[in-house]
């Protein structure tokens, strides 16, 4: 019997850059302006709230104080929740909260200033070698 | 959920807690087809219970261009469920696993372009499914590993032929595995590890 057969495929290039929103066209001046796209402008609204800090799944985030009286319930969940560091992806699990979702509750609280943020290593084009060793020997005790 | 109940929120254990030198994490993604054991091989392995995260995604996010500017968005849940090894007091590892359809996991931001590798999980009664998800990391540079997971009725290939077969290079190892088992899928995870640093070292020569 022999197995099905797959074919190799090569590294892309990274995608270039999204293309940039153009500002609507003026409205010719006889009043005969095609109806607007309203799809097409929720788009470009949508593109504008993109103020949240860059979080991997696996960045480790971790209370500076205990909660606060000001914080909303679900700051002070979250703050207790990480007395001691925890990535985003179990802060997500344990909140039940999409992992978006948690991305701007964590914003809110790193502006805040309530929360510290501890960013993971990520795989580079030369990784580094001490790095591999250590997850390893860490393995190895396993 | 309702955040006003705190006292119910569940958290981690106390003997979950991570310490506070941990500084920063690493994580490595298991894929292959539905059914073939990911869950399995990170539970496993991981110190904590699995846990499950997930994220919604758009038809806008995902970038089809038949259906851009069409009337229905589709929203599309991916979940992911993921295991935790403390590597030593200030580095943790992650693994991420999904019964979810992979094609999905590929728009999740930063999942496979932050991982330090991957290893596809195979079941030789559907190669196939493997496939599409080879080609991805390939396209993307992500290094990865192929773990045979050796189910009884499962046929039986030699190595030299499944290599054929994936059309793999002869560096990307290939072995069989149980990862109902922790020290095989601990093997499998030590060989991904073995085999970035060898690319490691290789591109320190170059």
């Amino acid at each position: 019997m022999t197995p099905p057969r797959r074919k190799r495929r090569e590294p892309k290039p990274p995608p270039p850059p999204q293309p940039q929103p153009q500002p609507p066209a003026p409205e010719p001046a006889d009043g005969e302006a095609e109806p607007k796209n309203p799809e097409r402008l929720y788009t470009v609204a949508g593109s504008e709230d993109g103020a949240r800090a860059e979080l991997d799944l696996v960045t480790l985030i971790v209370a500076r104080d205990a909660p606060q009286m000001a914080a909303s319930p679900e700051q002070a969940a979250v703050l207790r929740l990480c007395a001691n560091p925890l990535s985003v992806a179990e802060l997500s699990a344990y909140l039940n909260l999409p992992f978006s979702a948690m991305t701007v509750l964590i914003t809110e609280l790193i502006t805040a200033e309530l929360v510290q943020v501890r960013a993971p290593i990520v795989r580079r084009a030369l990784p580094d070698r001490s790095l591999l060793e250590a997850v390893m020997h860490g393995l190895q005790r396993l | 959920m309702d955040f006003n109940g705190s006292d119910t929120i569940p958290g981690p254990r106390t003997e979950d807690h991570l310490p506070h030198t941990a500084e920063t994490a690493v994580k490595i993604v298991i894929v292959g087809g539905f059914g073939v054991g990911k869950t399995t091989m990170v539970g496993s392995v991981s110190d904590i219970r699995p846990l499950t995260t997930e994220e919604t995604m758009t038809q806008a996010g995902i970038g089809v261009d038949d259906n851009y500017g069409s009337e229905s968005k589709t929203a599309t849940t991916v979940a992911m469920d993921f295991g935790r090894i403390s590597i030593t007091e200030k580095l943790v590892l992650y693994l991420f696993g999904t019964p979810g359809q992979e094609r999905f996991w590929f728009l999740w931001n930063g999942l496979f372009e932050g991982a330090l590798g991957a290893v596809v999980l195979v079941d030789t009664r559907r190669l196939e499914v493997s496939f599409d998800v080879m080609g991805r990391l390939e396209e993307r540079g992500v290094p990865f590993v192929v773990a045979i997971n050796s189910f009884p009725d499962a046929p039986r290939y030699p190595v030299e032929e499944l290599r054929t077969a994936l059309d793999l290079t002869p560096e990307i190892p290939i072995m069989d595995c149980d990862v109902r088992r922790r020290a095989s899928s601990k093997d499998v995870l030590m060989t991904l590890m073995r085999f970035l640093h060898s690319i490691a070292l290789s591109r320190a020569l170059v």
